[in-house]
């Protein structure tokens, strides 16, 4: 590492770094807090490197434009907060029918509604997995440190063309504004992955027939590929249909891409976990008080570590379930009433006993707070 | 010549479309797959975006790069295809709920923004595809599902909203002229900007019987009695200009279209 | 004693949040691991604003700043506000407008002419921030001189390079002229 690659930097701007390292050239947002860096920084960055940045008039514009631009061959960005969040959702959907890959980032913020604008929360842990409707399955990454950031952001881009699909960036307040110490890497380091472009000529092209890893090969408008990208159900030609068994194939294919893949996208770090007989399941910047947590229950003799996904959803079952037979106790800290507890219950209560923590007043659980909560508890 | 089109344009295995007899869509998507072929575009490089409703279905026919979007966001989706891809010839289909209401507010940024989209309301006065409630351009009095006393919402006039907010191409015309609806789309797309063309058309299966307006035909020639060239409309005094809708084009200016902007600030670094 | 943790707290609009990151990078140009983060209000200027550091050579998990080992306060308010927050022991860099209504036998103070100086002296108010760095620089030395002055010039807007650079060295000597006279020591 040469000394001019480490640098002070914030979340929100590790955020943008990656992105554009993993070829982000479109951006289209809103402004919002605690996320607005997010677009300040793509807004100076982008027009430099020959890429397009775009203040739209509204959250849902915002999703809508980066989905237009990917369906244009860029890989593109929106970034919110809880609010825009929600407004997004009817689109996200529509990326994840139409298999557009696009990356949706959102700093978490104390809800619900407007709630508390400068302050952390992850209240939007269920709202990443079930914020759109219908069946569906979804990826959403949670980093905790900068560094983490600006890799999971890039893992973020190589996802959503990998599986042609949105990818949801979950961050919080805490991990957004604070600056700390990253290393880049040069730019030959990093692995980048892009879409699967067709193989066959425009007549022989079926924009959604799947090829044996279940996600089609993607066209972009402008290409001699003319076809049809709509938010109906389809068939493998893009025209609409209400064939019962299409839409079966179809649904089942969008979960499946992603579920059955699960091995390749699930990422998560495990800390002082080779004795323990006790873990923590924490993620982003809850993560960061629960292993200064684990230092000093280690100190006074206590086998704990901690186990922290960076791919929330889908979430590492097969991780968790190897927990739940293995550990004497789970306790989940989370910044929300106990949205992932539902997720590790789910996995794990049939083998151990499960138990949350959570705290939803504006303010990072810190370290003694777990401290006292796993020693009482 | 309308077989040729048809063949050229029309996705004829997607044929016949979903559009009930009598429907003034047809007709309005006939008129512009010949303004395009008029101007000889290349079909690779015409992008057809449409929102959600009966007119937004069109995009499923037609044989270009066809998106058929959300309700309401048909501009916004195209805002991201033009600005990624200005080479694009970018053309929205949408209708007056689809346009007006749910997606009033991307149309008055895009003609701010005076990004190179040709946009093309579908004006046929209600919500088709839901069963006939009224939209932001059902007249005052008229009835919908929704409206069974009849409509006490004031109507949007769809051009002077699109010229207020910064279209530097406007205008309107009906599906009894068929021609002038193509020599619209035509001058619409030759803009170098936001254009927007209203188009009245017909729905004698909701707006239409609710409104005890007759068959198609006689709708299509209502729509003629109540409009009036912009030319004649200048000439009249006064007083006889009430309740006359005017046709025609409406409003040009030229103002430095979008993504040639961004383009120059990307060329200055 | 070690520095670790520091709090800097004042108004909205005083470019606290800019020190904060200016210090840190200092540090992190030292070699040394560091965490900024900051807690801030819906309003741009007044209000309350602090910016907190943590500098150290391990790595720093919690990433938030409980009691901290200096507290600089240039307002009155953010001095009433977070006295107690400083450790038993610690530094407290105020300046000298503010008045001690909290007496604590258990600190070390300076009270620092800092705003006047950037008033009055250096006619420059945006300049204050700067010059507190000077001093935190001065009695903790937790960052090298040469590093500090390097983040500041990094990291201020171009044009103000060289009158940021004569708050810094005014805020050094501020603290080694004993004009920030120490009312009393721990």
């Amino acid at each position: 590492m040469t000394v001019e690659k480490i640098k002070l930097m914030q979340g929100n701007e590790a955020c943008v770094e990656g992105a554009v390292a993993a070829g982000m050239r479109f951006f289209a947002g809103y402004p919002i807090t605690p996320s607005t860096e997010i677009a300040e920084i793509s807004a100076a960055k982008l027009p430099r490197v020959g890429g397009k940045f775009i203040q739209m008039e509204d959250e849902i514009a915002s999703i809508s434009a980066v989905i237009g631009a990917s369906l244009a061959g860029k890989k593109a960005m929106t970034a919110t907060s809880g609010p825009g969040f929600s407004l997004k959702q009817e689109s996200i959907g529509y990326a994840v029918i139409a298999e557009i890959p696009c990356v949706i980032v959102n700093v978490q913020r104390g809800g619900p509604s407007t709630g508390m604008p400068t302050s952390p929360a992850q209240g939007d842990v269920m709202q990443a997995r079930w914020g759109t409707h219908g069946d569906h399955s979804i990826i959403a990454l949670y980093p905790s440190t900068v560094k983490e950031v600006y890799d999971t952001t890039i893992k973020a881009f190589n996802l959503a063309e990998k599986y042609r699909t949105p990818v949801i960036l979950l961050m919080d307040e805490v991990i957004g504004h604070m600056r700390e110490k990253v290393v880049l890497p040069r730019e030959g380091e990093i692995k980048i992955y892009n879409r699967k472009k067709p193989t066959v000529s425009p007549e022989e092209y079926k924009p959604y027939k799947a090829t044996d890893d279940m996600v089609p090969e993607m066209a972009n408008i402008g290409e001699g590929y003319r076809y049809h990208v709509t938010g109906l159900v389809h068939d493998e030609f893009g025209n609409p249909t209400n064939n019962n068994v299409t839409a079966e194939e179809l649904i089942k294919r969008l979960v499946n891409k992603i579920e059955n893949n699960i091995d390749d996208i699930v990422e998560y770090e495990e800390y002082k976990m080779e004795d323990a007989e006790e873990v923590i399941v924490a993620y982003g910047s809850t993560a960061r008080s629960v292993k200064s947590a684990i230092d000093i229950l280690r100190d006074r003799g206590r086998k704990i570590g901690l186990f922290k996904p960076i791919t929330i959803w889908p979430s590492p079952k097969k991780e968790l379930e190897l927990l739940g037979k293995n550990m004497k106790r789970i306790l989940v800290v989370e910044m929300n009433m106990g949205q992932y507890l539902l997720e590790v219950e789910r996995i794990c209560r049939k083998y151990t006993e499960v138990k949350g923590y959570g705290r939803v007043n504006g303010e990072l659980i810190s370290p003694n707070e777990i401290v006292s909560f796993v020693e009482e508890g | 010549m309308t077989n040729y089109l048809i063949e050229k344009y029309y996705r004829t295995e997607r044929l016949p479309h979903i559009w009930c007899p009598g429907c003034g869509n047809g007709i309005v998507l006939k008129a512009i797959v010949k303004a395009i072929d008029n101007l000889n575009l290349n079909q690779n490089e015409v992008c057809v975006v449409s929102g959600i409703g009966c007119s937004s279905r069109a995009t499923g026919y037609l044989d270009f790069n066809t998106v058929h979007t959300t309700h309401g966001r048909a501009l916004a989706f195209a805002t991201g295809i033009k600005f990624a891809n200005p080479k694009l010839h970018v053309v929205v289909i949408t209708g007056d709920g689809d346009c007006a209401a749910i997606g009033g507010n991307h149309l008055i940024h895009a003609a701010r923004r005076n990004i190179d989209i040709t946009t093309i309301v579908f004006n046929n006065n209600i919500y088709g595809m839901t069963g006939g409630q009224y939209s932001p351009t059902t007249p005052t009095g008229d009835k919908g599902t929704t409206a069974p006393y009849g409509n006490i919402d004031p109507n949007f006039d769809l051009c002077e909203l699109a010229k207020s907010a910064g279209a530097t191409y406007v205008s309107r015309s009906t599906v009894y002229g068929v021609n002038m609806i193509t020599k619209q789309v035509e001058e619409g797309i030759k803009n170098k900007g936001f254009s927007f063309i209203e188009i009245l058309t017909t729905c004698p299966t909701y707006y239409g019987r609710k409104n005890k307006k007759g068959n198609a035909a006689e709708m299509i020639k209502q729509l003629n009695e109540i409009t009036i060239n912009v030319n004649a409309y200048n000439n009249l005094p006064q007083e006889k200009r009430e309740n006359k809708i005017v046709i025609g084009e409406l409003y040009k200016d030229i103002r430095e279209e979008y993504t040639e902007k961004y383009d120059r600030l990307i060329k200055s670094f | 004693m070690v520095f670790r943790e520091f709090r800097l707290s004042g108004s909205g609009g005083q470019g606290l949040i800019l020190a904060g990151v200016i210090l840190a990078e200092a540090a992190l140009k030292d070699g040394k691991n560091v965490v900024q983060s900051q807690s801030y209000g819906p309003e741009a200027r007044g209000g309350a604003s602090r910016s907190e550091v943590i500098i150290c050579d391990s790595i720093i998990n919690y990433p938030k700043i409980e009691k901290c080992d200096l507290l600089l306060a240039l307002t009155q308010k953010a001095y009433e506000k977070y006295i107690d927050t400083l450790k038993s022991g610690g530094v407290l860099i105020k300046d000298d407008n503010i008045e001690e209504t909290i007496k604590r036998d258990d600190i070390e103070v300076y009270s620092v002419p800092i705003i006047s100086t950037a008033n009055n002296g250096l006619k420059r108010p945006m300049v204050a921030n700067i010059i507190a760095l000077g001093c935190i620089c001065e009695v903790t030395k937790v960052v090298t001189k040469e590093s500090l002055e390097k983040s500041v010039i990094n990291r201020v807007p171009h044009g103000t390079e060289e009158i940021n650079k004569k708050a810094l060295y005014e805020g050094y000597s501020l603290i080694k002229s004993k004009k920030g006279k120490i009312c009393h020591e721990a």
